[in-house]
């Protein structure tokens, strides 16, 4: 057949594909560099680098076309382990990491970590407990898991609830996140700016589902990489001659701590769990600790990071491509402390102490954007002062460019990189959302009999609405990014995780014990969250603390995550033993090679 | 093709062996990702090239162990597999 040909072939030569797209992409930039130097407007290059990013990724979207169900759910299952690994990378490397982590690791120092532990460590879940038993059971969605491990439409539809709950929270942050960049560098306003983005999200996924995702998501992680390294590794070789920031921040560390000293600074960047006053504080600990557990397990409940691992050829790849994955995603996350500790750095020694009248270009540049960067001379003497100084924490990585003297097209790349991590997850997450819809809802709950045409355009349609209902509510500015996706995981991490892992690993679970394991915990994070959140003095009056223990609400998981697990515990040693059928079933998934026993077959 | 098909005994064999895999993974994975940095700051009055230790496993040490883990992962559990012969062709 001669479209499986085409489709063979492509896979064989993914490699020159895709070297032929990094060398274009290179050269563009350098095009746009000679450009700039011979007078072209800043405006130009920006304009330039946001649109022929974004019609590369709908050219893909449209290349990767497909109207089989195969393809547009799980991308027919040929995704070799290295590219679903990048592909996997630029589905979790969002708006959040690429914008606003190195800002957050610059303002809290060590206590930032946290972030940076708990989004790498969760992939070691990931690899040992869930991807290649989720692949050998081969269908195409989460709920389709439960649904079949759980005997029937209950537990599906408790893992559509709880995934719509956490997929949903986190795409808004996304869609908000493309709306600022939009905003920031074609010069519209934020609400038109939401719209924007999300027509270059929607190209991407509508068409060829997982297929155009998948084979964007690639492309999109090859940008947002060179973008977040290069002016990271230009400043490290400027200031220490060595192209290897990972190694020379060290040198950074060790000036940030006398010019702290010098500075009458109490909280040391690198100083672990302390507080304001510099001081050891258990408060900070319990909350790193658990913020960092909540993180891990939140990976590894994400249904649109696990459906990834539907699309490799057979368990193998599944398992070697989270290792990938999980190397591309430490590329970036090992370099944000070193964008922070140069950042703060600078900062330091040619901001703090000098005279207002005479400070740097940037930090005058950037004081103009609203919100960014404030300066505001409290005692008149003329001279900046650290408390005088408030800097957001998404100014860091946009502005690093220009702290190290770079030209304005670096800007640009750094720009078309925040938009790639963030169109890409946003990606990922609609594509998980109204897979959910159509698949679980849809298809496996409302019409069992419908064509695989119908289903397509059931799903399409989903789509659009969700992303416009997403756009709608992020262009009421509902919180911070960070905020939002640390949410999502909490949600995921206590509804998903326990039934997810005691399915595979535990045969005594059942179907009861596993839907009121996840409900019970789901519903606790989400209350813990809300009434924390919203209603402060309500919960305050109820339970005569302003939080339980002290943990702040994004680690939420961490009251419904045990809850979760000991009461599918209970609950299962309570009820009767699954059948042996299920046993089966379960002895089925748990080896790469033969059948699975799953009575409902799908065509 | 031969069958591949395990007797009840060597499946247990085959899952026990599994299991272990994941232990030993878990356990590695619990000292990195919680032990070592709640112990950071008395591992912080080591500084090496700069950084205090307990910064740098939290920054990066843990990590460089965490990818380890997965791709260890990935070729111990593919021995397991080819040694009871369920390995995919």
């Amino acid at each position: 057949m001669a479209s499986v040909n085409k489709q063979s072939d492509f896979i064989s030569n993914l490699g020159r594909i895709y070297g032929l797209y990094t060398a274009g992409f290179i050269g563009f930039t350098l095009l746009l560099a000679v450009l700039e130097q011979l007078g072209v407007p800043k405006t130009i290059i920006g304009y330039l680098f946001v649109f022929l990013t974004i019609s590369v990724y709908a050219l893909i979207g449209y290349i990767s076309r497909t109207a089989q169900l195969s393809q547009y759910y799980v991308a027919g299952r040929q995704v070799p382990a290295f590219y679903n690994g990048m592909a996997t990378g630029s589905d979790w490397m969002s708006a959040a990491s690429f914008i606003s982590m190195a800002g957050g690791l610059y303002l809290q120092g060590y206590n930032g970590l946290a972030f940076v532990l708990g989004w790498t460590g969760g992939y070691v879940l990931v690899a040992t407990l869930l991807a290649p038993y989720l692949r050998k059971f081969g269908q195409y969605t989460v709920p389709d898991f439960l649904g079949a491990r759980y005997g029937g439409n209950a537990a599906r539809a408790c893992g559509v609830i709880v995934l719509l709950a956490a997929s949903f929270t986190y795409v808004v942050a996304q869609v908000f996140g493309v709306g600022i960049i939009a905003s920031r560098f074609l010069g519209i306003s934020f609400e038109v700016a939401v719209f924007v983005g999300l027509a270059g999200i929607l190209v991407c996924s509508m068409l060829g589902g997982m297929r155009a995702v998948t084979w964007t998501q690639v492309a999109q992680y090859i940008i947002l990489i060179i973008a977040y390294l290069v002016p990271v590794v230009w400043l490290s070789t400027k200031k220490y001659g060595i192209p290897i920031p990972e190694l020379t921040y060290g040198q950074a560390l060790s000036q940030i701590y006398e010019l702290e000293n010098k500075l009458g600074i109490l909280r040391h960047h690198t100083d672990a769990f302390v507080n304001a006053q510099g001081k050891f504080s258990w408060t900070e600990w319990t909350n790193f600790l658990a913020l960092v557990f909540c993180l891990m397990v939140g990976t590894a409940s994400l249904p649109h990071i696990l459906m990834r691992y539907f699309t490799t050829p057979n368990v193998r790849d599944a398992r070697r491509s989270v290792g990938w994955s999980i190397f591309f995603i430490f590329l970036l996350y090992f370099t944000a402390p070193a964008y922070a500790a140069f950042a703060k750095l600078e900062v330091y020694s040619t901001v703090i102490g000098q005279p207002i009248a005479s400070l740097p270009d940037w930090v005058q540049s950037w004081s103009k954007v609203a919100g960014m960067l404030t300066i505001r001379d409290a005692n008149g003497d003329g001279i900046l002062q650290l408390a005088e100084l408030t800097l957001n924490q998404d100014i860091i990585v946009l502005s690093t460019p220009e702290i190290a003297g770079l030209p304005y097209v670096v800007s640009g790349l750094v720009a078309a990189g925040g938009l790639a991590a963030a169109l890409s997850t946003a990606d990922g997450l609609l594509l998980a959302l109204a897979n959910a819809l159509s698949h679980d809802v849809y298809y496996r709950m409302m019409d069992p009999k419908a064509s695989p045409t119908r289903r397509l355009v059931v799903s399409r349609t989903l789509l659009i609405i969700v992303a416009v209902i997403a756009a709608a509510v992020a262009s009421t500015r509902p919180s911070g990014i960070i905020q939002m996706v640390a949410w999502a995981f909490s949600l995921a991490a206590a509804g998903l995780f326990a039934p997810l892992v005691f399915g595979i690993w535990w045969k005594r679970t059942t179907a009861t014990g596993a839907i009121c394991g996840m409900m019970s915990g789901f519903l606790i994070c989400l209350f813990y969250l809300v009434s924390t959140r919203y209603y402060p003095e309500w919960f305050k009056m109820t339970f005569g603390t302003d939080l339980w223990w002290g943990i702040r609400n994004i680690s939420s998981a961490i009251f419904g995550l045990p809850i979760a697990f000991l009461v599918t515990y209970v609950v299962s040693l309570m009820t009767k033993a699954p059948s042996q059928e299920m046993q089966d079933f379960i002895d089925s998934i748990r080896v790469p090679v033969g059948e699975v026993a799953y009575k409902e077959k799908l065509e | 093709m031969a069958d591949k098909t395990l007797s009840l005994e060597r499946r247990e064999a085959y899952w026990r062996r599994t299991s272990r895999l994941m232990w030993t993974i878990m356990a590695i994975w619990f000292v990195f990702g919680f032990v070592v940095p709640a112990i950071a700051p008395a591992l912080n009055t080591i500084v090496i090239l700069g950084f205090p230790l307990g910064f740098y496993f939290a920054a990066q040490g843990s990590l460089i162990v965490f990818v380890v883990l997965c791709f260890w992962n990935s070729s111990a559990q593919n021995k397991i597999d080819e040694e009871f012969g369920v390995a995919e062709d």
